[in-house]
């Protein structure tokens, strides 16, 4: 990471006023925060709580109760690994330590991609995979972390 | 030629995408004229990718496709199907056959975003006929069909429309939970993907049933595609008139939109759904108020499954008694059930109410997939309860499992062979709990982190047996002090592994260490 801030003030406003108009908009804008920003940076929440007429402290408590919301930017690409009971009979326990072990990635720990007959299974964006065995791992790590790169 | 391969994730998830890439090259390089159609899934998902090819004879698949396998099955095609990975008449495979299939009854068949094709295979009619005999005649035909809500509770779906029907009000909601968190479950997900337009119209009729005009369908961010899926499909059923001012040209109108979760499993559950759509934590509400009275925005709301909504398009096509012709007892109808985990034959079952689990397990699951022999089942997700294969009597019926303390749930099955050790899974069922309580209540956020750690000591040999007792007194305060299911059910797993599975947590007491003095 160069340090440098990854989001203006400018490109958080217009995502802002893309959903303000609705109701219940809170949960739509902070899902466009992460998606474009990676995360939703501190310095945003106010400009949101702003916005919808809410107090700083009620979006800082949303941001921080939704697992898909990060308040710090990942700087390795993120494989989400399923950990869940289906994905467990299915050996996941056996290719986990595999993908935890490379330091090109970040493996996130979900519960259910619905894909519990074709585990064990994990998603990259929003790409999914399945069956994966260790060929499958070291697949899904090199291409995960190549694609980073590019 | 047409040539059909389904777009569902769980197919995507194996190469799907690159098999139809290649069947169109190939297609080209032969100078075929084949139109490649990405159909919904069958719901086979051990031979996904399956696709599919129409003849004469009907459609011919062929399972566990790779890209390098296009070249020979185009050879087969015309070879009356001879190649290794045929599997012949699609519609003859035993796994579907034995099916009986109301709610999925389109579902892998066309393009599920084809409204024409929609049209073509029965939909719309249970909209027409809604419209023809009006809101109340609409609510008492789901009222007598006997359908009881899919996402897990089991709550009668009419008796829901009626109260909220009762309730006057400007303005009401209908909302659609498709936060399908429970492991074990993709039924949510595969009909979301693979047949948009059935949601859709059970959606309208609710809307129409009780004077709602807009809708929510909550989805789970984990759902990618099927957020694509229903987005695409609201856009077209918009500009075919089947949504928006006018339901079909009647006076009835009704519109709806997808909003996105952020990953949080409890916001499967019904008020803290709600919470979430209006832009807060994700917080369970105590109830009363009912969400029938006082729901989304304070204005009564139906919230139901998925299934729920998708099963009412063919109740009202077909009649109440059609739908209560099926099942046993007070459980109604058809059931999708999904076979999950450690399984050979994975995938979506639906059939009437009543089959047992062992005839689910065995004879349509064909045992586990490692080939080693079954030890245990959950039933009904993360917070269902361990089953043994001594209980494989149990038919599929809400109240039979009831009467075996578990529940029937989401009607996920996950199987697992004789490697899994249960004190483990009753630890992360704890685990689980810990990680996604929403923090309201105080049995579940501190009951599920005491419970994690009572759990470590009896699976590490200490003092066994008094903490097994305080298991279960943990398990009674959770079960009976919860707001919600998630603290409520918790005990579930914990007790049922506990109770079927007692070798494995008595293992430590072997090795008992004296407590520190």
């Amino acid at each position: 990471m160069s340090g440098q801030e990854l989001w203006t003030v400018d490109e958080a406003e217009q995502i802002i006023r893309r959903h303000a108009g609705r109701k219940g908009a809170l949960l739509p804008i902070l899902n466009a925060l992460q998606a474009a920003f990676g995360h939703v940076p501190g310095g945003v929440v106010p400009i949101v709580a702003e916005a919808l007429n809410l107090s700083r402290a009620e979006v800082h408590g949303v941001v921080t109760f939704y697992h898909d919301l990060k308040t710090a930017p990942d700087d390795r690409p993120v494989v989400k690994l399923c950990r869940a009971e289906a994905c467990q009979a299915r050996g996941v326990g056996r290719i986990a330590p595999l993908l935890e072990a490379d330091e090109r990635i970040h493996v996130e720990t979900v519960y259910c991609l619905g894909l519990c007959a074709s585990g064990p299974a994990a998603m990259v964006g929003e790409a999914v995979f399945g069956r994966l065995d260790d060929a499958g791992a070291r697949q899904l790590i090199d291409a995960t972390a190549r694609e980073a790169v590019r | 030629m047409r040539l059909f391969v389904p777009g569902d994730a769980a197919a995507c998830a194996v190469g799907a995408d690159a098999v139809a890439a290649a069947l169109e090259r190939e297609a080209r390089a032969r100078g075929i004229d084949a139109t490649i159609v990405r159909n919904g899934s069958r719901g086979l998902f051990e031979m996904e990718p399956l696709i599919e090819a129409e003849t004469e004879q009907g459609r011919i698949g062929f399972a566990r496709v790779r890209p390098d396998d296009v070249a020979g099955i185009f050879d087969a095609i015309g070879n009356e199907g001879d190649h290794p990975n045929a599997v012949g008449l699609v519609e003859e495979i035993p796994f579907l056959k034995r099916q009986t299939r109301l709610t999925f009854a389109r579902c892998g068949i066309t393009d599920p975003q084809s409204i024409d094709e929609y049209r073509a295979l029965g939909g719309l009619k249970g909209l027409e006929r809604a419209i023809a005999i009006g809101p109340a005649p609409t609510v008492e035909e789901v009222v007598d069909s006997g359908l009881r809500g899919r996402g897990g509770a089991g709550f009668p779906t009419g008796i829901k429309w009626r109260t909220a029907a009762g309730a006057p009000a400007a303005q009401k909601y209908i909302v659609c939970n498709a936060d399908e968190g429970d492991s074990g479950t993709f039924a949510d997900r595969m009909l979301m993907e693979g047949d948009p337009f059935l949601l859709i119209e059970g959606m309208a009729i609710a809307g129409l049933a009780i004077g709602a005009t807009y809708g929510y369908i909550y989805i789970r961010s984990e759902y990618p595609h099927a957020i694509r899926a229903m987005n695409r499909a609201i856009e077209t059923a918009r500009r075919h008139g089947l949504l928006g001012r006018s339901l079909l040209g009647s006076a009835h109108g009704f519109d709806m939109e997808v909003r996105v979760g952020a990953g949080a499993y409890v916001c499967g559950e019904e008020t803290s759904l709600l919470e979430s759509i209006e832009g807060r934590r994700g917080e369970v509400r105590a109830k009363p108020p009912l969400p029938a009275l006082v729901g989304l925005f304070g204005r009564p709301t139906i919230i139901n499954n998925v299934l729920s909504l998708a099963a009412v398009p063919f109740i009202l096509a077909e009649g109440a008694r059609a739908y209560a012709d099926f099942g046993m007892g007070r459980s109604r109808g058809t059931m999708p059930i999904q076979l999950a985990g450690n399984i050979k034959n994975g995938g979506l079952f639906e059939t009437a109410f009543g089959i047992t689990l062992g005839e689910l397990v065995e004879e349509i699951g064909g045992g586990t997939l490692s080939g080693r022999p079954v030890r245990a089942v959950q039933v009904g997700g993360p917070l269902g309860a361990y089953f043994p294969p001594s209980m494989f009597h149990l038919p599929f019926d809400y109240e039979a499992f009831a009467e075996a303390d578990g529940l029937i749930g989401h009607a996920g099955i996950v199987v697992f062979d004789d490697s899994v050790d249960m004190a483990r899974m009753a630890r992360f069922a704890m685990e689980f709990c810990a990680a996604e309580s929403c923090g309201k209540c105080t049995p579940c956020r501190i009951g599920s982190v005491r419970g994690i750690e009572v759990l470590d000591r009896v699976i590490a040999g200490r003092e066994v047996d008094a903490n097994l007792a305080l298991v279960a007194d943990l398990c009674e305060t959770m079960k009976f002090g919860s707001l919600c299911a998630l603290g409520g059910f918790t005990p579930y797993p914990v007790m049922s592994a506990l109770k079927h599975f007692p070798e494995d947590f008595l293992r430590g007491r072997a090795r008992e260490v004296e407590p520190a003095t």
